[in-house]
């Protein structure tokens, strides 16, 4: 993986762009930390930028920027008009304004991570906006919650299933959460997640390096047959 | 009145508006506004000062790509429009030649030719005039973020060699009103089209945030609306009085300066402006 | 009544002399200083119909200071009232422009035009303070308009309208203010690097001494704004002219070097 990604460094695309994930779903399922989480562990070996979503002003970016899991100007936070879901969603402009102007001042950049505000099940990024979606939800909201369904469970690219180390003290039976997710998924990957217990979440930083991986080789090979992305 | 106005002045138009409040975010936070009835009188004001000055701008700068537009292709059988003459050495005013007879005035004498290219001096030059009706920072921000994001969503909605002069006259963003003349242009609309979207869209989306941030019933709030009707279309035909660019309407409105400073400074801030 | 009254500066072996100081009542003028000149009203008004001009020229490298006895009160008559100033000012010249606040009396209707056009390097304070009515009093109309150009390039254009019931009262305009100011202040640009007023926190009440102000400064019904061209503008609201007088003042430390 690190020669394809450094003779990428060498020669970088102009015409390219970085890949562009979005990070949506309820409040307070564990996005924000998911996203520190992958700065911290994707940081020495991706470009990254990332762009919050904050209801209140800009309460994420500045808990992103206190981690220091990533040079503070690289954090750019949109406000959205008590309307989260819109910014992503039916009115991407502000989203992706502050997506190219990180591009525009640190770029070339592999990924920028675009955290949704937190919202209803329903809320999705809009394909202009993300190239891929995580969807993040949290054992506690109860183990029904995937069988429910919704745009966001069915069709992310990712669902992770966060706070694992909560289960037993809600009663959630993850067995009861990867059955009815994979019904629901059609075979598209769902990863358990205690960004509590394991703060690097190798598994969906090994999920998103791949992603960004067959990127970069499709940005490279527009014609070329495309790299399987990495399914866990 | 081309149907593309509806279109212009749809809340739904994917241009960024949604995270603006247009000053009725801090206005509520202080209580300024705190029901429909503050809220009719905010959005009257606002609409007689600021959107007006901005529906003024917008005209102008419909007028201005449309001239651009047309310049590409001169088709045969075009109306003569005045300031659209290819004298030489005219790049700043196009609107100058409206009144040919009028009695000196300091400052409008010695204009420098801010031109350095074409069509893109003229639209710095009307940006200027934005800039000069804008004293406060805070809203000369929000009006050229809303500019940028517009033409950004406008130049893939309506692709036009009209859209891009001012996109690259200002990298930073034309301000929203000369976008949105810009942009009428493109969609077909005329001046007066442009001076009308642009009035709708000044008090639409302080009316919206005032009904998410107070709960406000929807209805009564859009009653508001329709009783603005009559202003919003008294305004759109005086921003479209055919004047030299210096002397567009300039109506301040110090309060909303003020707001627009202080909510900057408030912690907790759904809105962008 | 139509008057039409003139001052002009001219440099003199390098110091400024009143070269004219045409007075045309009620229009009239009085040197009260080396550079300084008072606006000394001889009648009531204007009142509706008048037509007052004044035209004042500061030539390069020179001084002037423009200042008024006694607030004016607009009063109604036939017609409207005009009052337009046009000044210019040169390079290296310094005018500062601080009459008294115009008063609207009931019944008034008053046009007001100021224009004023900066040569680059000039130094201008110009402050403006209109007072809707006297104590408890409903003003008539009012309606100013204010364009400052520096080399012919725009720095500020605003008007105010009084009286209109679509403004009146609109909390995005006065609020409940009963009078509304502003100061110009232009400056050639300063030797010292740009400045942001001391942060909230650690704030002192001396205003800063080198450069131009970069960062708004805000206070009770006062805000202090750098304009996108070379200049600061302090606008103000206020319950009366006491205490506007006071927040301009305030502004207008904050936006000048001292
Ligand atoms: N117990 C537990 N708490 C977590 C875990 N991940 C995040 N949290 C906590 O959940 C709360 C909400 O997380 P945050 O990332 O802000 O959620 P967001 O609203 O989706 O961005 C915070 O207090 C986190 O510390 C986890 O794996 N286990
Ligand atoms: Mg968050």
């Amino acid at each position: 993986m690190s020669a394809n990604h450094d003779d990428r460094h060498d020669s970088p695309d102009p015409h390219g762009r970085a890949l562009r994930l979005g990070v949506g779903g309820p409040v307070g399922s564990g996005k924000t930390a998911l996203v520190a989480a992958l700065c911290r562990t994707l940081g020495p070996v991706l470009r990254l930028g990332v762009v919050t979503n904050d209801i209140y002003t800009t309460e994420d970016a500045d808990f992103l920027r206190r981690a220091g899991v990533l040079d503070p100007e690289r954090i750019i936070a949109v406000q959205t008009g008590c309307c989260p879901h819109t910014a992503i969603r039916d009115d991407i402009a502000a989203n992706l304004d502050a997506v190219e102007s990180l591009e525009e001042r640190f770029g070339p950049l592999d990924l920028v991570i675009v955290e949704s505000g937190g919202d209803n099940l329903t809320a999705t990024f809009s394909r202009g906006l993300a190239d891929h979606q995580i969807f993040v939800l949290d054992v506690s909201g109860g183990d029904k919650v995937p069988r429910k369904g919704g745009p966001g469970v069915t069709t992310a690219d990712l669902l992770v299933i966060n706070k694992t180390d909560l289960a037993k003290h809600v009663g959630a039976d993850l067995t009861v959460m990867s059955r009815d997710a994979a019904a629901v998924r059609e075979g598209r990957p769902v990863l358990f997640t205690s960004i509590r217990e394991v703060p690097e979440v190798y598994s969906v930083a090994e999920w998103v390096h791949g992603v960004v991986e067959s990127w970069a080789h499709a940005r490279e090979h527009p014609h070329g047959p495309a790299v399987p992305t990495t399914n866990a | 009145m081309n149907a593309a106005l509806l279109l212009l002045a749809d809340s739904r138009l994917p241009a960024g508006g949604h995270g603006h409040s247009g000053g009725a975010e801090e206005a509520v936070r202080v209580g300024a506004i705190t029901g429909p009835g503050d809220l009719a009188r905010f959005l009257r004001g606002r609409l007689a000062t600021a959107g007006l000055v901005a529906a003024a701008l917008s005209a102008a700068a419909c007028a201005l790509a449309a001239r651009d537009d047309a310049s590409a292709v001169d088709e045969p059988g075009r109306s003569y429009e005045p300031g659209r003459s290819d004298e030489p050495g005219r790049s700043y005013e196009p609107g100058r030649s409206y009144e040919p007879d009028r009695s000196y005035e300091p400052g409008r004498s010695g204009e420098p030719d801010r031109s350095g290219g074409g069509a893109e001096g003229e639209w710095r030059g009307l940006d200027a005039e934005a800039d000069a009706r804008a004293a406060s920072p805070a809203q000369r921000g929000a009006s050229r973020t809303q500019g940028r994001l517009l033409l950004r969503s406008a130049r893939r909605i309506w692709p036009s060699p009209a859209l891009d002069a001012p996109a690259r006259a200002v990298p930073q963003g034309v301000h929203h009103p000369i976008a949105l003349g810009a942009v009428s242009a493109a969609a077909g609309c005329s001046p007066h089209d442009a001076a009308l979207a642009t009035a709708y869209t000044s008090i639409t989306g302080p009316a919206t945030a005032a009904v998410r941030l107070l709960g406000l019933d929807p209805v009564v709030v859009h009653r508001v609306l329709a009783g603005l009707v009559p202003d919003l279309e008294s305004v759109a035909r005086t921003a479209c009085a055919r004047t030299a660019w210096e002397d567009l309407p300039a109506h301040a409105a110090p309060a909303l300066d003020l707001l627009a400073e202080q909510h900057l400074r408030t912690e907790v801030r759904l809105f962008v402006s | 009544m139509d008057a039409r009254a003139a001052i002009a500066t001219e440099s003199a072996g390098g110091r400024t002399v009143l070269g004219t100081l045409r007075s045309d009542p009620p229009l009239t003028m009085r040197q009260t200083g080396p550079v300084t000149v008072h606006l000394v009203s001889t009648a009531a008004g204007p009142l509706g119909g008048d037509h007052l001009e004044l035209r004042i020229d500061v030539a390069p490298g020179t001084c002037l200071e423009i200042a008024s006895v006694a607030s004016t009160l607009v009063l109604p008559g036939p017609g409207e009232s005009v009052t337009v100033v046009e000044a210019r000012v040169g390079a290296g010249a310094t005018l500062r422009y601080a009459p008294e606040p115009t008063v609207l009396a009931a019944g008034c209707a008053h046009r007001m035009i100021v224009r004023l056009a900066l040569e680059e390097g000039a130094s201008v304070t110009w402050r403006e303070e209109i007072v809707f009515g006297r104590y408890g009093e409903r003003p008539g109309t009012c309606h100013s308009r204010f364009d400052a150009t520096i080399g012919g390039v725009p720095l500020l254009r605003q008007e105010f309208v009084v009286g209109d019931p679509a403004v009146d009262g609109s909390p995005a305009v006065y609020g409940d203010a009963r009078c509304v100011g502003s100061v110009l202040v232009v400056r050639p640009e300063p030797p010292g690097p740009p400045f942001a007023d001391a942060p909230a926190a650690g704030r002192t009440d001396k205003p800063p001494t080198s450069g131009r102000l970069t960062e708004p400064v805000l206070a009770e019904g006062c805000v202090v704004l750098p304009l996108a061209g070379p200049g600061t503008l302090v606008s103000a609201l206020a319950p009366d002219a006491a205490a506007l007088r006071e927040r301009l003042t305030w502004g207008e430390a904050r936006a000048t070097r001292s």
